[in-house]
């Protein structure tokens, strides 16, 4: 399988605090890679690293055989970089469709146009996109009256507009409750398996990761300690140390999940 | 060396004032949120209050009596603004609370002029401070040293306030989380009264001050408000020792300036304020504002549709009516029907930015009154014809937009409002005191349309096309990506920058538009009246298009038209009473009081209600 993402040596400093050290990991293409860790693992960090919002002080970071690090949110996300937040940033003034027409236009590079009307631009891909996230039927809905599941279906459909070859999920599943978690997963499962996308995802609830990721990596005070398949990082007694110091916590994570 | 000295001293009084406003209003900003456009007012107030009150109260105690009391009343109207005006518009929008306290400005204007008359009033010497000191043989008035000695007094017992007592951990603790005061029990209406309160004492205290050195008269209000939001700026919003420092450097630049550069003391201070921006955003003591989503506040925008034929149809015939016009109208309709075109075009280029990016400019009439006075410049100076003249306006004030929107742009918010209405004012006196080629207040004169247009119906046909074309010009710009990106960027920066939107490059562009096509309107006024004076540039009129394009509906693509015609309509009404700034400063509160979606939105809102238009689907 070709490699999508590669980070060597990913660090990141606040002065003398190290959020983050020494990350390496690679992703593959198709592949679900789950981070997980402690709050102040250093999750956060790497993502923003990896999207461009903050500057690595050490390391690179290779998508498809180019070097990501130092650039900005826009030149990544044209690098074919998608990514959902934590907490969805849509433009609640428009429409559905045109929430994913947006980001097709910025992709075809026509944000400065003056003269087409925006609304009947990219209408049938947006549509199609929305087909794919299972929100054809609310095209046409106002953007701010959605639920908040369907804003998140409506955010994945923006972040595929511009057919990326990475998917960047801020924990995709927070706020929301235990089923749409389950549904808005398995979606995400099942894009990456027809689209070939590749998704790294950061994530609290273990259901959720324990699920559906293909490899989980777990960091802990910036430091990268289990990288393995989800059988590997639950029988690791450091990942188990780390979370709560037992394993309490993943026992009870499995009942849930097979019940 | 002397001199030297003694300038410096007469700088360091000269800040006091100007630090009593400066904090004033950023203590109410720190803990309200709410930058208070009638600071300049209250400040007025203070003078017009002292002033009375040294009539009623002999001697050297009386002075100072009448002084302390001008703040403590100057404070007590505030809290009945703060009760009357404020409480109900705190959870609204920015601009909500920007329009409904300049509604206070033109109210309180209105009363003054009522209360203490038309006449400036020279402010009564201080009893015993009356003479001059020598200090290295130059004279400086002993009133200047007093002040000197005054003003750090007042900055500690300010700043002991703040820091060592109990009052003032709550207001610390309100300006960095006022939700979590509020939780922890603290009773915030109380607080938010109480610190209007005491800053509006502080601009009253500052008024009444200043009295022995400048008098009271009824423009201090706007002429204060500059300087202030210029040291606020610098300083950083809500710093204390920032205003100090501040308003130190602008009272001591601006005595040498007088000194050495009489041309150019206005301009002085905004250079050094955008030289400190470019290397301090948030001034030398502020902090980052929260870069967080600024979202909408209330129901969201709808999605907006172009005009379906039923509308069409409705534009197509009243433009017809228009066209009309000469044959059934009076000469004087045609003059007016011409002014309200140009000023909807204005407004219209107003709500471009401020309704698709909301960006809140305070300064629109920088590019408005900067089209009117390239074409009136080109006229003079160089003959220009009026096609020409008309077609460089715009190019001229579209330039100014692009140099203005790159400064200001850096910031958002309450800053960014702030620092437009500063570059307009910066504007304004560059016309103002370059007399030599602009005539100053003098204005420029004979500046008449060429021979085919010059008829009163070849004008306003002329004024039609072109206004017209430039509202549907704008109308179409929000319907194409241009402008969907431009409310992309408004709705979510953080996800329009993460699908590849250069979101400033778009608000730069929008900006200079908005500019430009003020910069048409601009120059289509200035030979529909054959002069232009400084006052086109002025902060009121950058207020005329916000009001226009709030009380006919933000969240609305017809507000800024809309609202055009109604308050030209309203104006030309309420401006044949003698105070009619009084009743157009109520009828603005009212309006953001009671109805906050504007004429356009409140319609519509009826409308869906008696069920003449489709309502908004799904309700709330």
């Amino acid at each position: 399988m070709s490699i999508v993402l590669e980070t060597r040596g990913l660090s990141k400093s606040f002065g003398a605090i190290k959020a983050v050290s020494d990350v390496s990991f690679t992703l593959h293409k198709g592949e679900l890679l789950a981070m997980i860790g402690p709050n102040g693992a250093g999750k956060s960090t790497c993502f923003n690293m990896l999207m461009g919002q903050l500057k690595p002080t050490a390391g690179t970071v290779w998508l498809n055989g180019q070097n990501l690090a130092g650039l900005g949110p826009r030149q990544i996300w044209r690098m074919g970089v998608g990514r959902t937040f934590q907490i969805t940033g849509t433009y609640a003034s428009m429409t559905v469709a045109e929430n994913v027409q947006m980001a097709l236009i910025s992709h075809h590079h026509r944000v400065f146009a003056i003269l087409p009307h925006a609304h009947r631009l990219y209408r049938d891909r947006a549509m199609e996109l929305l087909d794919l996230v299972g929100m054809a039927d609310q095209a046409d809905r106002h953007c701010a009256v959605l639920a908040y599941g369907d804003l998140k279906r409506l955010e994945l459909a923006i972040a595929l507009a511009h057919e990326p070859s990475l998917l960047l999920m801020d924990e995709p599943t927070a706020g929301m409750a235990p089923r749409e978690r389950i549904a808005l997963m398995k979606l995400t499962a099942d894009i990456v398996r027809d689209q070939g996308v590749s998704v790294l995802f950061t994530e609290h609830d273990m259901d959720v990761v324990f699920a559906h990721a293909h490899r989980v990596m777990v960091l802990n005070r910036g430091q990268l300690i289990a990288d393995g398949t989800v059988e590997d990082i639950r029988n690791d007694p450091r990942v188990q140390e780390v979370y709560l110091g037992g394993g309490t916590l993943f026992h009870a994570a499995e009942e849930g999940h097979h019940a | 060396m002397g001199f030297f000295i003694a300038q410096l001293l007469t700088g360091l009084a000269n800040a006091g004032a100007l630090f009593m406003v400066a904090s004033g209003l950023s203590l109410i900003f720190g803990v309200t949120r709410i930058v208070n456009f009638a600071h300049g007012s209250f400040y007025m107030l203070g003078a017009y209050v002292g002033y009375s009150l040294m009539q009623v109260l002999p001697g050297a105690v009386g002075f100072w009596t009448s002084i302390l009391l001008a703040g403590v009343i100057v404070g007590l109207i505030g809290v009945i603004v703060e009760i009357c005006v404020l409480r109900p518009v705190y959870r609204a929008p920015e601009l909500f609370q920007l329009v409904a306290t300049f509604g206070v400005i033109l109210v309180i204007q209105d009363l003054t002029l009522m209360t203490w008359g038309a006449e400036d009033v020279l402010g009564p010497r201080a009893p015993g401070l009356t003479g001059v000191v020598r200090i290295m043989g130059e004279p400086v008035p002993k009133y200047d040293l007093a002040l000197l000695v005054i003003t750090p007094f007042v900055a500690l017992g300010l700043w002991y306030l703040i820091t060592r007592t109990r009052v003032g951990v709550l207001v610390r603790a309100a300006t960095q989380d006022r939700e979590m005061v509020g939780a922890l029990g603290v009773n915030q209406s109380w607080l938010f009264t109480g610190v209007f309160f005491l800053g509006c004492a502080l601009a009253g205290l500052g008024g009444a001050l200043q009295l022995p050195k400048g008098g009271a008269d009824l423009l201090m209000d706007f002429n204060i408000l500059t300087a202030v939001f210029v040291v606020v700026v610098i300083g950083g919003m809500g710093s204390l020792p920032g205003a100090y420092l501040a308003a130190v450097l602008i009272s001591v630049l601006g005595v040498f300036g007088v000194t050495y550069m009489p041309q150019s003391t206005l301009v002085l201070m905004f250079v050094i304020m955008v030289l400190v921006l470019m290397i301090r955003p948030y001034g030398l003591f502020g902090r980052p504002e929260v870069a967080g989503e600024h979202g909408q506040v209330g129901e969201p925008e709808r999605p907006i549709k172009p005009a379906g034929p039923r509308a069409r149809m409705i534009v197509a015939a009243g433009l017809a009516l228009l066209a009309l016009m000469p044959v059934y109208g009076s000469n004087f309709t045609l003059v007016l029907a011409t002014d309200i075109l140009i000023f909807c075009l204005f407004a219209a280029s107003l709500h471009f930015i401020l309704g698709l990016g909301g960006l809140v400019s305070f300064g629109h009439a920088a590019f408005f009154g900067g089209g009117a006075y390239v074409a009136a410049l080109l006229v003079t100076y160089a003959d220009t014809p009026m096609e020409l003249a008309l077609l460089l306006a715009p190019l001229g004030a579209g330039m100014a937009a692009i140099i203005i929107g790159w400064v200001c742009l850096r910031l958002t918010g309450v800053y960014f409002a702030m620092l437009t209405l500063a570059f307009s004012q910066l504007l304004w006196s560059l016309v103002f005191q370059w007399g030599e080629v602009t005539r100053g207040d003098d204005g420029l004169v004979n500046i008449w349309p060429s021979a085919w247009a010059s008829g009163t119906t070849v004008y306003f046909y002329l004024s039609l096309v072109i206004c017209t074309g430039g509202i549907l010009f704008l109308r179409h710009a929000a319907h194409a990506p241009f402008g969907y990106a431009l409310r992309a960027a408004r709705d979510s920066a953080r996800q329009a920058e993460a699908t590849g939107i250069d979101t400033k490059r778009v608000q730069w562009a929008a900006f200079a538009l908005a500019g430009a096509m003020a910069g048409v309107a601009g120059g289509l006024f200035v030979f529909s009246k054959g002069s232009v004076f400084p006052n086109e540039l002025e902060i009121a009129r950058s207020f005329d298009a916000l009001i226009v394009v709030f009380l006919g509906g933000v969240k609305t693509l017809a507000g800024g038209v809309v609202g055009g015609v109604a308050l030209e309509g309203v104006k030309d009404i309420l401006t044949r009473f003698e105070y009619w700034r009084l009743a157009l400063g109520v009828l603005i509160i009212v309006v953001v009081i009671v109805a906050p979606d504007g004429l356009v939105g409140t319609a519509r809102k009826l409308a869906e209600r008696w069920g003449i238009l489709r309502g908004a689907e799904d309700g709330k």
